[in-house]
Formats: C-alpha cells, sequence, structure tokens
C-alpha cells in the first residue's frame, strides 16, 4: 500500500473529529499503554488533556527518550546555498513574487562557509536551497555537496523533491540525509498556498522520502510546518507518514521536526497558532508513538522554550544558524528565508547542553565509511 | 466483520491448525471441526500424492479447508523448493508453508535458507507462509522478497511452552506490513490467547491438539482462546499506570509566565 492509499484510510475531518472529542479518560488509557499506536496517537494530541495528564506524558516522552539515547543532543547546522526558485509558497521569504536580488552561492563561497561552520564545531551539514533547477540543480548540489563533505563528516539535503534517479545521485556523492516537508498534509490548502511552481505538485512530494528511500538514503527528516492548516490533523498526518516510512523503508533511520511558521519576507499570517504548550503535547506524544525516531528542533524557537524542550523528546538541535546564502563568512545579510529566536552561538549551545547534563554530538557518523578509498 | 486476510484471501478463522501426530484421523477431523479452522497444513512427506485414497487427504474437505502443504522435512532451500514443486505438481493450491529445518532434535527453522527458499519460490508464484525464528530483521527480509506472512516460533516446536519469544514476536507485529502467525510451541489456549492480545494476526497449533486424550474438546478450547485474545486485543487492552512524579514537573516552564 502507498502512503498515497494509506491517507485515504485516515480522512481529514474524521481524524480532526476524533482528535477534539476525545474524552480524559481516553487520554489516561493511551498514556498507560505500554506502545502507542497510532489511535493512541490520536487521542494524545487531543486539546482536552489536562496538565496533569501533560505532565505524564511528558514524563513518559521523557523516559524513553533517555533509555534510547542517553543525554545527547546532534548539533548541526544550516547551509544555505541559494534563495532563488520558482515555487510561490505564500508563506515563505524566498517565494518567486517577493522581489530581491537572488543569490547562489559560487562554489568558493560554498567552501568559505563550510569551513567557517567547520570552525564552529560543525561536522553535520544541512544544505538548503530553493527550487531553480537551472541554477541549483542536481548537477549544482553534486559539485557543492563534494566541496561540502571535505568539511564534515555527514551532509544532509534540503532541497527540491527529486525523482528516485536523482536522490541516487545524491547518495552516490555522499548525501546521508534528506529532510523535505509536507508542509500540509491538507490537499486543498496545500493548493492554495502552492499556487504554481513545481511545488504545487502535492503527491510528487509527498513520495519524495519513498523515492529517497529507495534510493538508499540513510536518515529521511519529514514533518509539516505548523500554522498553516489544522494542525492537529497535520501533526496526526507526520506521525502517519513517519510510522508508513519506518515500515517500509526499514532501513532508513526518520526523523521529525515541528517547525512553527516563523515571520518572513512577504508578511505572512499564520492561519493558526501553535502554542508553546501544544507544541510540548505535540512532540511528547510524538516521541511516545515513535520511540526511535529523531526529533529536531531548529533555531526558530527561542533560547529559554529550547532549553525547556531539551529533556522532552529532542535528540537534534541547529545552533548559530544563518538562513540566508553566503551569511556566516559575509559581513552583509542577504533576504533570510525565515527570522531565527535563538541566536546563540554553537558553542553557547554546547555549553548550556553540558549544564543541563547533557552531551552536543557533534559527529555521529562519517560519510568515509562507505567510500571506496575506505577499503584500500 | 474481522477477517485474517492472507494474500488477498478472506478467512473467518484466526486459528491454523496441523495434522501430525493424531493418534487417529477420526481424531483429527473432530479437532478440525471444533477449532472452526479453515486453514490445515499437512506435511507433504506425509502424503502419498499419487493414491488418492491417501489416508490422510481423503479425510479432508478440500471445500472446507484450504489445505497448506509444508516443507517440513527439508534441510535446506534446494529440498523446500524441490518439496513445494511436487505440492504444486500433484495439483495442491500455490500455497506452501515454508519450513526449513535442518537441525533434527529443537526443528528449529534456519534463517538463511528459508530466506533463500522463500525468495525462489515467491518468484515462482507461490504464496509463501514461512516458518521463522522469531527475528524481527528476518521477518523484514521476508516480506521483502514477497512473503505472504511470516510466521515466528513461539518456542520450539512441540514443546508447548507457550510465547517465550514474547518480546520479539512485539517488535514483529509492530513493524510487519504482512500477517504475523505465531507458530509453534502454543501448548494451552491461554497461550493463544496471550499472542492474540499482543496483535498477532493468527496463531497455528497442532501438538498440543494432538497430545491430549480429548483432541476434540481441546480445539474447542483452542477456538475461544483466539477468539478471546482477539477479542481483546480489538477492545485495547488497560496498561499499567505509570505516574507521574510530583517534583519538579517537566512541563512547568507552561505555566511559569
Amino acid at each position: 500500500m502507498s502512503f498515497q492509499q494509506q491517507l485515504q484510510l485516515y480522512p481529514q475531518d474524521e481524524i480532526i473529529r476524533k482528535i477534539i472529542t476525545t474524552t480524559p479518560q481516553q487520554i489516561d488509557r493511551a498514556l498507560q499503554q505500554q506502545r502507542v499506536n497510532i489511535d493512541d496517537f490520536a487521542t494524545l494530541l487531543s486539546p482536552e488533556i489536562t496538565d496533569t495528564q501533560l505532565e505524564q506524558l511528558a514524563q513518559c516522552a521523557h523516559r524513553i527518550t533517555k533509555q534510547r539515547f542517553g543525554r545527547t543532543i546532534q548539533l548541526y547546522a544550516p547551509l544555505y546555498l541559494s534563495n532563488e526558485c520558482f515555487n510561490g509558497c505564500k508563506y515563505c521569504g524566498f517565494n518567486a513574487d517577493n522581489k530581491f536580488t537572488r543569490k547562489t552561492l559560487t562554489m568558493e563561497e560554498v567552501e568559505r562557509e563550510a569551513q567557517f561552520l567547520k570552525t564552529q564545531g560543525f561536522r553535520h551539514m544541512l544544505i538548503l536551497t530553493g527550487e531553480a533547477p537551472k541554477v541549483a540543480g542536481i548537477d549544482y548540489l553534486e559539485k557543492a555537496v563534494k566541496i561540502v563533505k571535505k568539511f564534515c563528516s555527514s551532509v544532509s539535503i534540503e532541497v527540491f523533491p527529486m525523482d528516485t534517479e536523482g536522490y541516487q545521485r545524491m547518495v552516490e556523492v555522499g548525501v546521508d540525509g534528506l529532510t523535505l516537508y509536507q508542509e500540509t498534509y491538507d490537499p486543498k490548502l496545500y493548493q492554495q498556498l502552492h499556487p504554481y511552481g513545481p511545488k504545487s505538485d502535492y503527491n510528487y512530494r509527498l513520495d519524495a522520502p519513498e523515492r529517497a528511500g529507495q534510493a538508499g538514503i540513510r536518515r529521511v527528516g519529514i514533518g509539516s510546518l505548523l500554522g498553516l492548516g489544522n494542525s492537529l490533523s497535520d501533526v496526526f498526518y507526520s506521525g502517519l507518514h513517519a510510522l508508513y516510512l519506518a515500515r517500509k523503508h526499514w532501513r532508513t533511520q526518520v526523523t521529525l521536526s515541528f517547525p512553527r511558521i516563523c515571520p518572513a519576507d512577504g508578511g505572512f499570517q499564520p492561519n493558526t497558532i501553535v502554542n508553546d504548550r501544544q507544541l510540548t503535547q505535540f512532540i511528547c506524544a510524538m516521541r511516545l508513538l515513535l520511540p526511535d525516531a529523531g526529533l529536531v528542533l531548529s533555531t526558530r524557537e527561542d533560547a529559554l522554550l529550547r532549553d525547556n524542550l531539551l529533556p522532552l523528546g529532542i535528540t537534534h538541535m541547529s545552533a548559530g544558524s544563518c538562513t540566508a546564502p553566503g551569511g556566516y563568512g559575509a559581513k552583509d545579510k542577504d533576504v533570510e528565508q525565515f527570522t531565527i529566536s535563538d541566536g546563540r552561538s554553537p558553542a553557547e549551545v554546547a555549553n548550556l547542553l553540558k549544564s543541563r547534563g547533557y552531551e552536543a554530538v557533534w559527529k555521529d557518523w562519517d560519510g568515509a565509511f562507505l567510500e571506496r578509498a575506505a577499503d584500500d | 466483520m474481522d477477517h485474517l486476510i492472507i494474500a488477498g484471501r478472506q478467512f473467518n478463522s484466526r486459528l491454523l491448525v496441523g495434522t501430525g501426530k493424531f493418534s487417529s484421523n477420526q481424531a483429527m477431523v473432530a479437532a478440525m471441526e471444533n477449532s472452526a479452522c479453515e486453514i490445515v497444513t499437512v506435511a507433504l512427506r506425509r502424503v502419498d500424492i499419487d493414491n488418492p485414497q491417501d489416508s490422510l487427504l481423503s479425510h479432508i474437505d478440500p471445500d472446507h479447508y484450504l489445505l497448506l502443504p509444508n516443507t517440513s522435512g527439508a534441510r535446506d532451500a534446494e529440498e523446500a523448493v524441490r518439496l513445494a514443486r511436487l505440492a504444486r505438481a500433484a495439483g495442491c493450491e500455490p500455497w506452501i508453508k515454508l519450513e526449513v529445518t535442518p537441525d533434527p532434535y529443537y526443528l528449529l527453522p534456519d534463517p538463511i535458507e528459508t530466506l533463500k527458499a522463500a525468495e525462489i519460490l515467491v518468484k515462482d508464484g507461490f504464496i509463501v507462509l514461512p516458518y521463522m525464528p522469531a527475528d524481527p530483521v528476518l521477518a523484514r527480509h521476508l516480506e521483502e522478497v514477497g512473503t505472504a506472512t511470516v510466521m515466528p516460533l513461539g518456542s520450539p516446536i512441540g514443546t508447548n511452552q507457550g510465547v517465550r519469544t514474547r518480546d520479539h514476536i512485539a517488535i514483529i507485529i509492530e513493524q510487519a506490513n504482512i500477517p504475523v502467525i505465531v507458530d509453534a510451541g502454543l501448548g494451552a489456549p491461554s497461550h493463544a490467547a496471550e499472542a492474540m492480545e499482543m496483535g498477532a494476526d493468527a496463531v497455528l497449533v497442532n501438538t498440543a491438539l494432538a497430545d491430549t486424550p480429548d483432541p476434540a474438546l481441546m480445539a474447542q478450547a483452542f477456538r475461544k482462546g483466539v477468539e478471546a485474545g482477539r477479542e481483546a486485543y480489538l477492545a485495547g487492552l488497560g496498561g499499567q499506570r505509570l505516574q507521574a512524579e510530583a517534583s519538579s514537573p517537566l512541563t512547568g516552564f507552561l505555566r511559569n509566565d
């Protein structure tokens, strides 16, 4: 069964109704399960959850995370290569309608940025582009990955969806991870928010993580952009999608993110507000559904909240991020994709982790293991 | 209605019955009837394929039961594939319970040869139900090569020890996209109920029915055990309460504004 088919089994209005009609007794029951299934997960997303139940949920999430991951947080840095984009995503600063001078890094600039991140301590880098295949397509990415790899041990991409062959080329050049958010799993809203450009194809994007799994990528990160659609159904479908990928492409590790929409150039106003309490609930519920999934929290969130969410299930964090291409090395900042909220340096974040009894993990994999030269 | 579906075929019963070790064919038939099973396994090595009056087969009504030949006795993939092809050549449906058990003492399934044989048989058009060690990674591999189910053992065959591999079977159930049938070692209806409560799709029982003074009554008890376990699974079992610690709550920051 494809994920598109599986989605049909969970119509959005039914899911939302199920979640909002949950009773406190049902939440109690779900909290008592040794292993949470997709129905329990829906229950745990209920807005009716009491403070006491939320604390219990957090305790469970903390316990499972400590058991599976220990007290460690992996740090990574985003590396923006290009803000050129043909898409019209209404919430994004790189939206093609947004008039500003576009920039795609030259290979020299890529090298300078990667070098800077290495001096900051990063060994896991996530490279990002918009969707402009002619200037920053697969050929460009291949070249850029080869350069970035010289400065780190693991490269992930957060770019445009590719076909299986495209992902195979990424794997061959040494990409270990893919991040690709569906943004919203509501197909109608998706069309409104992505009115033109290649990204307007909902299903092509939906199936992309699976194509990456087929291509043998080691990690796939998914999620929805909270604030676009109904967050209850979007978080539910993110969990369902992760579960599907984990079952079908079982050699690939799934990670999930919980990005809340941030102000961006273009003045998009969120349709819904996910408050801190709900975000906390979503992260903890996801941990119960997927004990072994990586859960990612970026610098979209402010320092205080990030520190408080630390013990509740988070395993990966970015730090010292800049969301403008060339922003690490250059003095003048270009247009950012979104504004970050946690402006602490990587060293400050690492120190904070230490003071909380957590170990900052800078390196957790080495692409060099897979290179042929390693056999010699 | 809650059906078991294997390779697109629908069954009402979630209890599969093996036909070995009964003291008489009459006892076997009585057990089959009282179990309400719809799938019965038959060891191919015991069947005289050329003889339509074979005493075992003549007691099993093919309109009532799906006859699932097994490859018991096969010691490697090659032997298992040969046995399966013989069964099909003899007119059996292309369903095969794959058993590769080189160890004659505990009859433990050989994971490597089972996977090899499964891949060959699936390519050959068989609907393959493999008996396997309760190894979650092997279950993934078998599913990937296209088997219709996985059949992890609860404990060594014929030992009546119950679901000793419980923790690994739980992982297999959690991860499988195909039916999980707990096979081997279920010695009491409570064992069958336990497997079904865990979310197994079905169980297979043989020794526990054959090795009792009253196979018909035991078959009825197993039917009830399977049904009880299934219903409990569907209803949703209550869990153990995990109390929150009273001090330093993790969510206190949400109320500190």
